[in-house]
């Protein structure tokens, strides 16, 4: 509607119409700016939650000192008067070893002055261990650790191995159903292909756990069944549909008279395919590509069952792994909100989000290059 | 998924359990996964016992129900492991005092496939294959061959980081030591007993009350040359199973009113029949129908 529409003239009534086109347009406004919202909604949430423990760096009494605290013998009646002081950030260790003997007496710190100098620091992150170390364990009693590498190295391979079953069956299929079904077959084929898109995850999770786990074990005569080959099939079979709807599309754009100009110079109907319709189209199918990974990336449940859910670097398709997303929903449900263990969570969270928002951004900026052509 | 189905079973359950009458009082139960089943029938059986008063029950591990304990959201939390030092002081800091009830035994079963012929181990061997640093990764080194079973590796089948029943192990068996990478972390005491049911070559524990005539457990001797005593709940109550372990429910404060009739009668003979029924060991003796 443009604007000299909506500018009411001077015998204009403002009747029920015009309330209701008003309230209409807001409402659509309101629907469309929804997104952003939304999504500035989440990053601030995210980042929020996660950041202060990336940046995380002074000397204080935390959970696992007052664990050493209690295993060094301190009598109960210290521990309990050093309570107040607990998670209380202090620039250096000897303002901390002041602030514990104006508690409990200086006489009385002496023998654990050694340990709170040693241990005190509590700077629990760091981006190097994150990137470099596959040891996950953040509810340690000794040392919580927090390497990613592993977590990472798992939704990359299962991502990986499902995007190599992915790609050339939804290709495959897109084409087939693009450009050689016609008719009832055609309109039977997108159907099904929408219909195994809604099948929900949890459920592919479950065909992994009990159906794939023992058939893979008896098939390839391995010690178990859960592992990348599993996950990456499952997950394979889920990203396909979204894939094949979207290539099908970029197909389908691609004009006739290609095709026509095409056929008229004798091409047959495999070099038209292949020699004029998807190099037009080749930016849609990338696209396609790309939303399937991130479709990948970012699955949760199925990926948590059929992994086998286990901390390791992967050598073949056949070993166990865990994905970051999987890391996120088994243990934030029982992390204590504000813990470190909570917050490293979401640190995986903001990478996550970097990870899927940096795929999404590339897809479609290469949409954006088909509507240019 | 079972876990799941009880969550939304307990919430439709709340819903429509309490026709022609408005509840009167409703407590709020939430935590451990392993006392879920047992909370759950205990509090239908109360229904009986008290119309007036109705128990929401949810499970999502003993961190969820401390999780709650100390935010003041329940009435009573369940918990397969003690309350932390700092737990209780965060606890008390926001105003609520937890009190602490043993309300059963849970004997901890390790769970092998039933082709396993492994009859008994020790908990010295246990660390082994799950700790850090631990030697044992093949049946062969503990002098079986597993048969179906590739390579004979063993598969370790291990719990996600903040259960109570994976505190429990690294607290007892593991001695506070670290877990060894590459364990498969299951979401739920039930998948634990699945998982091994399904895999030749697998390793893993849980409650006795998961156990299924799918798998095998072996008995558990505390070190070499000692008496091996097989799981059961006759060894938890008499505390010869090495690895048995208290069961609780923390209150917010000491209990009073219905609150406190409710753990009276759990802590009842007739309460007690109940946890028995469901495979864990009664907090005494009990003679039940």
């Amino acid at each position: 509607m443009s604007r000299a529409d909506s500018t009411p003239h001077r015998d204009d009534r403002r009747n029920m119409d015009w309330f209701v086109d008003k309230a209409v347009q807001i409402l659509v406004f309101v629907a469309g700016i929804s997104a952003i919202v939304f999504i500035i909604g989440i990053f601030v949430f995210i980042t929020k939650e996660g950041v202060g423990f990336i940046f995380k760096s002074h000397y204080a009494l935390s959970e696992s000192v007052f664990n050493l605290l209690e295993e060094k013998k301190m009598p109960d009646t210290q521990l309990d008067a050093l309570t107040p002081l607990e998670g209380k950030a202090f620039k250096t260790s000897q303002d901390l070893i002041l602030a514990v003997e104006g508690v409990i007496g200086v006489e009385e710190t002496r023998p654990y002055k050694e340990l709170l100098v040693a241990r005190s620091l509590d700077q629990p992150f760091s981006l190097k261990t994150f990137f470099t170390s596959p040891k996950w364990a953040p509810t340690s009693e000794l040392k919580p650790t927090y390497g990613a590498l592993a977590l990472m190295a798992g939704t990359a391979s299962v991502t990986g191995l499902a995007m190599l079953i992915a790609i050339p069956f939804s290709l495959g299929a897109a084409i087939y159903i693009g450009e050689f079904a016609t008719g009832r077959t055609r309109e039977l084929l997108k159907i099904l292909v929408e219909l195994l898109a809604a099948i929900p995850s949890v459920v592919w999770g479950f065909i992994g756990l009990s159906i794939m786990n023992p058939l893979i074990i008896k098939v390839f005569n391995v010690p178990i069944g859960l592992n990348v080959l599993n996950a990456g099939l499952i997950l394979g079979l889920m990203a396909a549909p979204i894939m094949t709807t979207i290539a099908e599309d970029a197909l389908k754009a691609v004009p006739d008279r290609y095709r026509e100009a095409a056929e008229a110079m004798g091409a047959t109907r495999w070099q038209v395919i292949f020699k004029v319709v998807v190099p037009a189209s080749k930016n849609g199918l990338v696209a396609a590509i790309l939303l399937g990974v991130g479709r990948g990336f970012g699955e949760t449940m199925a990926v948590l069952m059929a992994t086998g859910h286990s901390i390791n670097l992967p050598t073949s398709i056949f070993d166990s792994v865990r994905a970051l997303t999987a890391t996120i929903a088994a243990e934030l449900g029982e992390a204590a909100v504000g813990s470190d263990h909570y917050q490293a969570l979401f640190t995986l969270g903001i990478f996550l989000f970097l990870v899927t928002f940096l795929i999404n951004m590339t897809a479609d900026l290469v949409l954006r290059g088909i509507r240019k052509e | 998924m079972k876990k799941y189905a009880l969550i939304v079973c307990a919430m439709v359950l709340s819903l429509s359990g309490t026709p022609g009458h408005t509840a009167g009082t409703v407590i709020q139960n939430k935590g451990s996964d392993t006392l879920v089943n047992v909370a759950q029938t205990w509090a239908e059986a109360y229904q009986k016992v008290d119309p007036n008063v109705s128990i929401a029950v949810s499970g999502g591990g003993s961190g969820t129900g401390i999780a709650a304990l100390i935010n003041g959201t329940v009435d009573i939390a369940n918990t397969s492991r003690k309350l932390k030092r700092i737990e209780r002081n965060q606890a008390k800091t926001n105003g609520h005092d937890p009190v602490e009830f043993i309300v059963g035994y849970d004997a901890l079963a390790i769970f092998l496939h039933k082709d396993n012929p492994l009859n008994a181990i020790t908990l010295e061997k246990l660390a082994g294959i799950y700790g850090e640093g631990g030697k044992i990764v093949s049946w062969d080194q503990l002098g079986v061959k597993v048969p179906g079973c590739t390579g004979q590796e063993i598969i370790r089948v291990s719990r996600q980081n903040n259960s109570g029943t994976y505190e429990y192990f690294r607290e007892d068996v593991l001695q506070k030591m670290d877990f060894k990478a590459g364990s498969r972390d299951m979401h739920g005491s039930k998948d634990v007993t699945d998982l091994v049911e399904k895999t030749p070559c697998a390793i893993g524990y849980s409650g006795l009350a998961y156990a299924s005539e799918q798998v095998k457990m072996p008995c558990v001797s505390a070190k070499e040359g000692d008496k091996c005593v097989a799981p059961s709940v006759a060894t938890a109550i008499d505390n010869t199973y090495p690895i048995a372990r208290p069961l609780f429910m923390y209150t917010t404060g000491k209990p009073t009113g219905e609150v406190k009739k409710y753990l009276d009668w759990i802590l009842s003979d007739e309460g007690q029949c109940i946890i028995q029924k469901k495979g864990y060991a009664p907090v005494r003796p009990v003679t039940c129908k």
